[in-house]
Order: structure tokens, then sequence, then C-alpha cells
């Protein structure tokens, strides 16, 4: 049984956005840190730290939860997504973030990352969710300046889309 | 908004969690899917020495319906129970689960964490009480089942003993004949809530429990909704709840909405009954 002890920094290694990464961090570490400071992958942001504004949110294992509210330690082993792997190549933008982007989901984008890894998730899972499931996802996350009207704008126009006839895909396709 | 320094043991084996709680005690907390307690490491309103994370212990996975109860192993995540479960025979565990917290919350956190932490206002804790509900503790000595209106002893306090774990939560079946809700009202979905309301009504009695007032879940019996009687009762229950003015609501309005959500929660469930 793995006991790692409060004074020492110990190896944690997971798959960040489909690739193999690892780095050292003492038990308290809170993954949001080790991604953006052992890592450098600073897209997933630091809000509240007590699992309230979901500006952290990160996928787990597929599913989006509190970077904040998660040890280092605790994501050995597991998959990790972050905002860095929503676009399909360089230059290229996610139909879920092309959304954002039409209809001004965001102005600081302070919040951005965390809802996008949200929303990803929800219309990956369940392309035909209704304006209310959309909303009952959002309720996760804190938005102080652009408003949610845009925000759903662009999540009920990314759902369309990704429903469409043609089927442009998965949102990171 | 860092937590304090402690030490993590990975637990493979129950056996292994309780030998940490039975040499550590009180100074080891388990930590399953830490939505409750990330927030008071971070904010250091607990400083435990050492965590043991139990969620790769495959015996606590477990979410089986047995002996007319809804079993929920240490390791079952919210998110599971919210997929797995049948409306139809956990009617009230449905509903107030999908009140818990948030999506991106109810992906982490456990069932037995959040009955563990006992936050007066939470809704797993009601559900438990509002059904007559057990907690299955474990030490490395011994086993035992309490059942879940003595289980909360107050304020985020519990019967639980340090060397103790919680292994399973059981919420009793839907009874025929019965019907059941939930209502809660809260600033905004997934807030914590400002009164929480579960009701159990079949033909000739209706039990009412009230989780957000008194300093932990509390159930009363009540006569049924057609009776005059049941304002007078209401009254009384919302009084004894020793309501609290706080930031989010006063004393007052919370024994009102102990009358109102509490009677329009009864008549549901009176509709309810099948």
């Amino acid at each position: 049984m793995p006991r790692l002890t409060s004074d020492r920094r110990h190896r944690v290694a997971f798959k960040l956005n489909g690739r193999p990464a690892e780095g050292l961090a003492e038990p308290r570490m809170l993954l949001t840190d080790f991604l953006r400071h052992v890592l450098g992958a600073t897209g997933t942001h630091v809000g509240c730290e007590h699992g309230v504004c979901g500006a952290c949110t990160i996928q787990i294992d597929g599913l989006p939860a509190r970077a904040c509210l998660t040890l280092a330690v605790q994501a050995d082993g597991a998959e990790i997504r972050t905002v860095e792997g929503l676009a399909p190549a360089p230059g290229r933008l996610s139909i879920l973030q092309e959304s954002f982007r039409t209809h001004h989901g965001l102005q600081c984008g302070f919040c951005t990352a965390g809802i996008l890894m949200s929303l990803d998730e929800l219309l990956t899972r369940r392309p035909d969710a209704s304006e209310e499931d959309i909303r009952h996802q959002l309720s996760g996350h804190l938005c102080r300046c652009t408003g949610y009207g845009p925000i759903m704008k662009a999540a009920l126009e990314a759902a369309r889309r990704l429903r469409g006839p043609a089927g442009e895909g998965a949102p990171h396709a | 908004m860092k937590p304090a320094p402690f030490d993590y043991v990975r637990a493979e084996t129950l056996d292994e969690a309780l030998d940490v709680l039975a040499r550590e005690g009180g100074d080891a907390r388990i930590l399953a899917g830490g939505q409750s307690l990330l927030p008071m490491l971070n904010m250091r309103l607990a400083r435990p020495a050492t965590l043991v994370d139990v969620m790769r212990i495959t015996a606590l996975r477990r979410l089986d319906a047995r002996d007319g109860m809804l079993v929920a192993g240490a390791a079952i995540r919210q998110v599971e129970a919210e997929r797995q479960v049948d409306p139809r025979t956990q009617p009230l565990l449905a509903a107030a689960l999908a009140a818990v917290g948030h999506a991106q919350t109810r992906n982490r956190g456990t069932l037995c964490g959040s009955v563990a932490h006992a936050d007066p206002s939470a809704e797993l804790p009601l559900t438990l009480v509002a059904l007559g509900g057990e907690i299955r503790l474990r030490s490395k000595r011994a086993s035992r089942s309490v059942p879940a209106e003595r289980f909360f002893s107050g304020m985020m306090v519990t019967e639980r003993r340090d060397d103790e774990m919680i292994e399973a939560v059981a919420f009793p079946a839907a009874r025929p004949g019965t019907g059941y809700a939930f209502r809660e009202i809260g600033r905004r979905h997934g807030d914590f809530a400002i009164v929480a309301c579960a009701a159990v009504v079949d033909r000739t009695a209706a039990r009412l429990a009230i989780g957000g007032v008194a300093d932990r879940p509390t159930a009363r019996d009540l006569p049924l909704p057609d009776s005059s009687a049941l304002d007078d009762a209401l009254d009384s229950f919302a009084w004894s709840l020793d309501a609290r003015d706080d930031l989010h609501a006063s004393a007052r309005y919370r024994r009102e909405l102990v009358r109102r959500l509490g009677r329009s929660t009864i008549e549901e469930a009176a509709r309810c009954r099948v």
C-alpha cells in the first residue's frame, strides 16, 4: 500500500490530452496547481478554489470535474483533458469554440475554459441536449461579464451543428 | 486556499484502510470523491495528518439492490447512482440526487462521502433520514449499522467513531401504496438548500424530513394533507427546528418555508401514491 509522505514530492503520471505527462507533487498539491505550475498547462484557470465558480473545470476520465477539488496524486493514472485539448489542430477551433467566437460567448475569458470543458462533454454525450439540459450543466459555472445569454446561444448553435444533417462530428473534430 | 501538509495513503484493500484508521484514529480522514473534504482542506477548516484514498478498493465499488434496500458502497460516485438508480424503486433518492451540488461535483462526489460530511442542508443525509435508511460502519474490530436518524448528531457531527469508516449506506426501497416527494429552495440550482423537504406519505400517515434549518436533518410524523390538523402540526415542527438567521435567509423565512414547502411536498407525495 503506497504511502506518500507529506515532506516529499512524489511522481505523478497521467495522460494529458492524449499524451503522457508526469511531474513531482507533494500530496497536498491541487491538480490545478500541478497542471499550471508543474506541467505548464495554464489554460485551466483558478478561481475560487472551493468548487463553486467552475473556472478550473477539466475532464477526468471523460467527465467534467473541478481540478481544484482534486489532488494531483488522486489523478495518477487518469485520463485528463483540458481546454488545450479541444482544438483539432493548431490554428483551428472546435465547433464549440467557433460558436463561442461567433456568438460572443466570452468577454474576459476567465470562466471560458471551464465552461467549454463542461459543454464539450455534454454535447459529445448528447448532441440532442435540450436548452434546459444545457442550463443545468451551466449552473455549475459562474460568468461575471458576458452574461449567460450569448453563452446559451453559442451552446445551442454548437449543438445544432453537431446534430446537423451532414453530421459535422464530435465537438473536437 | 491551499491544504496544510498531510500524508496520502492509497489503500488497495479495505483492511489496509481500516489499519490506518486503527493506528491513527482521528488524525486520519477517509478521502473518497473529495467534493466535501477538499473545500474543507483548501480552507484549512480540516487539517488531518493522513488521508486514506479508498477509491481503488474494488470491494467498495458496489451498488446493489438486496433485501429491500439499495446499498451504495463507499466508492460509488453520485453520477453512477444517478445513472443506475431506478426511479420506480428509489423515487426519493432519484429526485434528491439531481439536486446534489452540480453535475461537475456529482461526477466525483460519493454518496457515502456526503453522508460522512453531514452538512445539515445536504440532500443525501436528508433522504436517508426520511426513508429510515441506515449507515454501515466498519472498523478493524467490528461492523455495525446505525439508523440514519441516530447517525447525524449535530452540525457536521455524526456517531462515527475515529477508527470507523462508512463502508456503505442503505436506502429502503419504495413500498406499495406509498408516495415520495422531494423539494428544495436555494438561491440557484445547485446551491446549498435554504430549506429542503423530503416526504413519505402512505394511506395512514405522512412523514416529513427537513434539511437546512436545524443542525441536522430532522423528520417528524405528521397528519395526512386532508386533515385540518396538518397546518398546526407543520407550524409546531417549524418552531421546533430552532431556525437561525444567516446571510442567506432569516429564521422567520426558513420557518415559513417549512410550513409552505413542507405542505406542498407532502401534497405531492400524496398524489404520487401508487
